[in-house]
Order: structure tokens, then sequence, then C-alpha cells
């Protein structure tokens, strides 16, 4: 650290080069529920696509498919179409304010637990502990020559990244086709270019990301540390090193000299203090041990204060605790707290409620929002039909006068079969008296203001249809088609449109 | 800019020297990948100018060392198309046009491809919605002068109506019977009025009735006694609402004076025998289209312009 008084320019260097983090191993209480975590999330990543769901003999039996060639998405017992897109974008802006929320409520959670490339990079950097040793071990084979034994090491290290990293991007084309039939066609050689390529591409940013850059990610690419450094305030949950408890940081031989002349307690007594506050020797709780620096896996010094580097996972404070259960100093010399409680708790008052801290204005507006879309959604969905047309009326010609005088205008009728099985509906039409509908295999004979179409499962049947009324009338009428599923469980929809007749003369 | 550097104390980096309300900038180093990121992107882009056309010349641009070319790359798309489309433009040129409604999908592919057709070759007369205009018929609705089958619409197309040099042409000649002197001008007048008569457009009087005989000696033959027209002859049906050229007077006198005589090409000089199939289909398609005779039992074969 420069010193304000340190005038000399810095060395000018075109860039920055990377400072290679060595995060020591630790165990604790945060260690442990990465570890959970990773398990769930990895889990869930790796067993979706093989999930089974019947849905019948029409529709694919994968739970979670998202069907990019038919233009279908499945999840579970929920099937989206194309149009149906919304609820896609409902769920993208819920998972954006649900991250709103989660960090207004704890800080940067997603990125110390959650995040993909926090998730991917822990187990990058267990694999390489496992083969290197811990941080200590990888220094000094960082600074060894290249040998017989640092080359097999690089080999297996690198080796086991790239198999984990194609193991990541072969999970996910799984969850884009039928994953038992794309895993053997993949194997075989026999699957599509694009699944390949898609592995190819997934493989070396899962190796280039966990592996080699890690949390230049987090720092240089990942646009969410600067959203959310806007979006704490002093009520949101960081990772802080108590200063007022830790400092003067102390240790060796100064630490036990200054300690001598304190009380048992290594504080200096009330009653000194007091007296004269300014002449009172006193030591911090923090030994500048460094444990908190060499767990980080971003490489920062949390005791700097809260910055763009932390992702707040939480490892430093197991590291410290373990540190403080040694010199027997109380835990949580670094910890999870707020801005605000930090500074109450070093002014001697005690910190917010919890509940208070969590159920603030701000929270609970993300909140009703996030549940606002969520309820709104499920409501959405438990009313949607499952049938649906939409008329298309042909405007080139308009109408067409017939050799009797009647006037017959065309539309395209577009039936949407959502059900994953064949379904007969019949379409009819309200509209201008006298007025019949045909389509060209039924011809004009066989016109009537009702017609029969079958429509395959999960299919949109298109269907050219003519409806034909007297030459006197307006030059425009209202008209109704109305779709109604000829099955068991029914389900009716309408769609507007138009009769169009010439202008009249004069 | 400051003249000297001045280094911020927390992070020993230099300012920049720009400064908003006491906030100053620092200049932060890029990371060593960033820059060799922007490196990687020059190199790229000089890769790029030798492979590939880049530079504007005088005539074009430079060729590049690949030999590519937008206009290669479309001809590519276009013969892969062709080969695309070929086992469909095989089957329609083997299958005969009656036999194409028993097959749904090469049908739907017929009239597809007439739809494009259409708009290439017809749209200039009939309109690009095929709704015809004076002189011009409507293809949407179910008048037919010739027959509105599939079969006799290909025949239509593919010999045209009036076309001169071609043997099975669509022809008939109604006789300009005002210019040539056949019926006197009050005379003329008379069937216009038997004729809007029997469209229905005037109620009968003494002109309509002097029209009747006029037309039961002069127009009949080609027309029928009930006027309703004859497709052997390709004489309209004059009691129906559709005209080709107008009902009102004006200008039923000066079709009777001077007659008609529009004129279609005979497309099977100039299309290949798939494409006037594909048009065909189209035209049928398009709501007006007929059914096929039944084929008669004996051997005679499908007269086609008889319906």
């Amino acid at each position: 650290m420069s010193s304000p008084s340190q005038l000399t320019a810095p060395d000018e260097h075109f860039f920055e080069a990377r400072r290679k983090v060595f995060p020591k191993a630790v165990d604790g209480p945060f260690r442990r529920l990465k570890w959970a975590i990773m398990a769930v999330a990895l889990l869930i990543y790796y067993v979706t696509p093989w999930l089974r769901w019947n849905r019948g003999p029409w529709a694919p039996n994968q739970a979670v498919l998202v069907d990019l060639a038919h233009r279908r998405f499945y999840m579970f017992s929920i099937e989206i179409w194309p149009h149906e897109f919304y609820y896609v974008a409902g769920l993208l802006i819920m998972a954006g304010i649900g991250l709103f929320l989660v960090t207004s409520a704890v800080g940067r959670a997603w990125c110390g637990y959650a995040c993909p490339q926090t998730v991917w990079t822990d187990l990058f950097v267990h694999v390489e502990r496992a083969i290197d040793g811990d941080r200590n071990a990888q220094i000094r084979l960082q600074k060894a020559p290249w040998g017989p034994a640092k080359i097999a090491k690089r080999v297996a290290k690198h080796a086991i990244w790239l198999v984990i990293g194609a193991l990541t991007g072969g999970a996910w084309i799984f969850y884009f086709a039928d994953a038992p039939a794309l895993g053997n066609a993949f194997v075989h050689g026999t699957a599509p270019f694009v699944a390949y390529a898609t592995v190819g591409v997934l493989t070396a940013t899962t190796y280039i990301f966990g592996g080699l850059m890690r949390e230049q990610v987090c720092i240089y690419m990942c646009p969410w540390p600067r959203i959310q450094s806007a979006m704490l305030d002093e009520k949101s949950l960081t990772v802080t090193y108590k200063a007022w408890r830790g400092e003067p940081r102390t240790h060796g031989l100064k630490r036990e000299a200054t300690a001598q002349d304190l009380d048992h307690s290594g504080m200096p007594s009330l009653v000194a203090l007091a007296a004269d506050p300014s002449l009172a020797p006193r030591i911090g709780d923090c030994i500048d041990c460094n444990a908190c620096i060499a767990v980080c896996p971003t490489g920062i010094d949390i005791r700097e204060g809260p910055q763009i580097g932390c992702i707040t996972c939480g490892l430093c404070i197991d590291a410290c605790d373990g540190i403080m259960a040694k010199i027997g100093r109380p835990s949580r010399l670094i910890g999870y707290t707020t801005d605000l409680d930090e500074r109450l708790a070093a002014s001697g008052k005690q910190p917010l409620p919890a509940l208070k801290r969590l159920f603030r204005p701000r929270t609970l507006v993300y909140f009703g929002a996030w549940a606002g879309i969520g309820l709104a959604m499920l409501f959405a969905l438990g009313n949607r039909t499952r049938i649906d047309v939409s008329v298309l009326q042909t405007r080139n010609p308009q109408w067409v006068r017939l050799s009797d005088g009647s006037i017959r205008n065309g539309y395209i009728v577009k039936v949407r079969n959502m059900e994953a099985r064949p379904r007969t509906v019949d379409i009819s039409i309200a509209g201008p008296a006298g007025a019949t509908l045909w389509s060209e295999a039924s011809g004009r004979d066989g016109a009537s203001t009702h017609l029969k179409l079958d429509v395959a499962p999960d299919q949109v049947a298109q269907a050219q249809l003519f409806v034909g009324a007297p030459g006197s009338g307006p030059e425009r009428d209202d008209m109704v088609f109305t779709v109604r599923a000829l099955d068991a469980e029914g389900g009716i929809a309408r769609d507007k449109t138009h009769f169009e007749r010439p202008e009249h003369e004069e | 800019m400051a003249d000297e550097k001045r280094i911020d104390g927390p992070t020993g980096t230099s300012f920049v020297g720009h400064e908003w309300d006491g906030i100053e900038e620092l200049d932060t180093p890029m990371p060593r990948w960033w820059l060799l990121t922007l490196y990687a992107t020059i190199i790229f882009a000089v890769v790029m100018v030798i492979l590939y056309p880049a530079i504007p010349m005088l005539h074009g641009a430079s060729r590049g060392t690949l030999g590519w070319s937008s206009h290669g790359e479309l001809e590519k798309e276009m013969a892969a198309d062709h080969d695309r489309r070929a086992p469909t433009m095989h089957a329609l040129a083997a299958s005969p046009i009656e036999g194409l409604p028993a097959n749904t999908q090469l049908l739907r592919a017929a009239q597809e491809g007439g739809r494009s057709a259409f708009k290439v070759y017809c749209t200039q007369c009939h309109g690009s919605g095929a709704a015809g205009a004076k002189g011009y018929p409507n293809l949407n609705d179910d008048d037919w002068l010739w027959g509105g089958d599939v079969a006799t619409i290909q025949q239509t197309i593919t010999h045209g109506v009036r076309q001169p040099g071609d043997d099975k042409t669509r022809m008939s000649q109604m006789p300009a019977f005002g210019r040539d002197g056949i019926l006197k001008p009050e005379e003329v007048q008379d069937v216009v009025s038997y004729v809007r008569f029997v469209s229905h457009q005037e109620a009968a009087n003494a002109s309509a009735r002097r029209g009747a005989t006029i037309f039961a000696n002069n127009c009949a033959v080609c027309h029928g006694a009930d006027a309703k027209g004859s497709r052997t002859v390709g004489a309209p049906n004059l009691t129906d609402g559709i005209w080709l050229y107008g009902g009102d007077r004006d200008t039923l006198t000066e079709t009777v004076t001077n007659a008609r005589y529009g004129i279609m090409p005979a497309w099977g000089s100039r299309l290949d025998p798939v494409t006037i199939k594909m048009l065909a289909t189209y035209v049928h398609s398009l709501g007006g289209g007929e059914a096929l005779p039944p084929k008669p039992a004996g051997a005679r074969p499908v007269a086609v312009a008889q319906k």
C-alpha cells in the first residue's frame, strides 16, 4: 500500500499483470454451506435433463426440454408455446427482481454461493488442491523449475479441468433434445454438428473461466458486481472486518509487549480509558496473520473494507474464526454485518434486530413485485385454454362477387391444439345474416354455419375457409369465428374479424 | 491534464486529470488478458482483410485470397435449394394433375409453388390477388369462361386464349354487331335492354321484348337460348352477376357494337410443364375451383373443353 506522501509515479505499465490467487483450504460453517450449495446446484444441473415425465404418445417424455426445433418448451406438466413466451419473460423478470431482493436482504449472496462462476471455480480450485497441494505447495510448485513431477501435475490438472468442462458442456445440450437418444448419438458420432460445437464452446468457456480466469471474470467481466454495488445500502449484509475490534493489529513480540500493559481481557480497562483514552495502550484482536487473505478466492484483503472484488463467500469468516478460537478471542472479528450495525457496534450500541433489518420498505417492495409477477403468472397458467384460434382475413381481394350475386370473403383460420393428443374442433361463424361457411374441400355445396376440423396433437392446423353472404348489406359486418373442442374436456376460443362487401355505387 | 503525475494514495495509481465535483478519475491499468484480446482482434482483422474481400478499389473490392464472394454464396445457396426441391419437382412432373388432390403434401407444394409463379407471370394482368380487372378475369370467383376444373385451367394456361400460332388455343370471336352493320344502333340498344333484363338489372319493357327476338336470331348460337353462355366456345353467361368488361348500358353497348377480343399468352411455350401444373393448382385453390368431370364409362377420353 502506498502512502499519500509517496509521490513518485508507480512503474508505468500498459497493463496490470494478473497476480495469481492461491486460495488456502479452510473449514467452517460457510465452507460447509458452500459445499452443500455446490452439491445441490451441480446435482440439479446434471440430473435434470435425465428426468422423465409421461405426456402420452404425442409429446416427448423428458421432464425439462427446450425443444427449439419444434418451438416448444416443456417443464414437467407445463408446456409453453412460442406465443406464450411471456411466461419465460416473466420468469426472467422474476429472476432479475429476485436478485434485487436477495441483494437488498442478504447482500451479494448470489455471487458468493450460487453463481455458476463461483460454483465451477470452487470445483476447479478443489481439483487443483487435490493435485498440487494446498496454497504453500501451489506457490512452491509455481516457482519450481519445470521437471517431470511438475509437468505430470500440470498435465493431470488441466486434463481433469478439461474433462469437467466437457461434462459441463455435455450436460447442457441434453436440455435441448431427448437426453438418452442424444447421448447415444453423441457417443457414436452421429449427433448434429451444433451439439458438438456447443459442447466444444462450453468446454472451452468452462475451462477458461473456471480454471484460468476465475476471479478475473468477477472483477473485470461481470456487470453484476457494478449493479450490486449501486444497490447496496447501509442495511445490506456485507462481509465486514470489524476494525473497531481488530485495530490496531499487532503480532509477535510487539503484541506480547503491549499485552503486558493490559488486563487479562486484552483490552484496556474501562477505568484507565476513562482517565485518558489517548494514552491507553491497546491491542486489537487482529494478529495480522493474513489468514483471511490466504483463503480469499478473489485474493483481496477484506480488512480494506467493502470492495468490488469481495463476492461475500464468507471463507475469510471461517478462516478468521479459526484463528480467533486459537488465540482465545471471540469469533466473528470478520463477519456478516451491515454498515449501519457496524457503526452502531463501533460506538458500543446494540445492532438492529435482524427482522427489522430484513423487513424494510425496499425489500418489501421488491418482494411484492416479485411475488406479484409470480402469482399473476400462476393465475394465468391455471386459466389458460389449450385451444386457440386466430383468423386472418384475406385482404387481396377483400371480397369476391359470385355468379349468383352474393359476396364471398376468404379467411385463413389457424387452430392451435396445445394438447398432446389429436382433437377435432367445430368451427362456427356468427356474422352477417345468411352467411355460410365452407372450405375448399367441402365446396360451396356443403356450406353451412359449422365446419369440422381435425387438428394433429400439439400442432397448428391451418385452413383456408370461405364465407358467403348476400350481396346486399353494409360494407363491413362484424364477424366472430368460434372454435369449440369436441371432446369431453372441451374448450372454446374465439377470434373477431370482419365481412367486407364492395363499396355501394352512388 | 495535470503537468506532473499525481498519485492516488490508497491505490498507488496515477490520476488521469479529469475531475467532476471532487471525484477524480484514476488511470487504472487494464488487465493483461484484456490487452491480449485487443491484439488478437487486430490480428484477426488483418487476417480477414487478406482472406476476404475488404479494400474498396475503383472496380469493386480487393478479391481476398479465398476467392469468396457474396454472389458465389448466393449461387451456392440457390443450387442447394434447387437440389432440395428436386424430389418435389420430380414427383410433380410424374403425377398427372388429376391425381394431385390424393397427395395432400404434393398438392400443397404445388399450390405454394403456383403462388410464387403467379406473382411473376400472371399478376401483370390478373392482379396480385388474382382479382382481375376490366377485361382480365377475376380468378377467385365461380364464373369460368372455359371451365374451372384443374385440368381445364391447365389447358387454358398452356395454350392461352386467342394466342396466334397455337392450334389448341382457346378460340372464340364475337362479331362486331354494330361496327360491321349486322345490327342497327337501335337494335343494339334493344339487345342491351334484353341482356340487362335477363341479368335482373332492368325490368322488362318494349325494348327488351324487341331485343329478345334479335338475341334469339343473332346471339343464342353461342350464348344459348337461355343466355347462360357456353364453355365450348367460351361464351360468357349473361344472366349472372359477373361481368368481364361491365354490365352497365354504356359498356354493354360498346361490347355489342365492337365486340371484345382479349388475349392471354400461351404459357406452354414459355414455362415448363411443372410450373404450369403448379399455376393451375394454385388458381384452382383460389375459391372458384370446380370438381373434375366424372370419367365417362366408355373409352372416350375426357373432353377437357367441355363442362
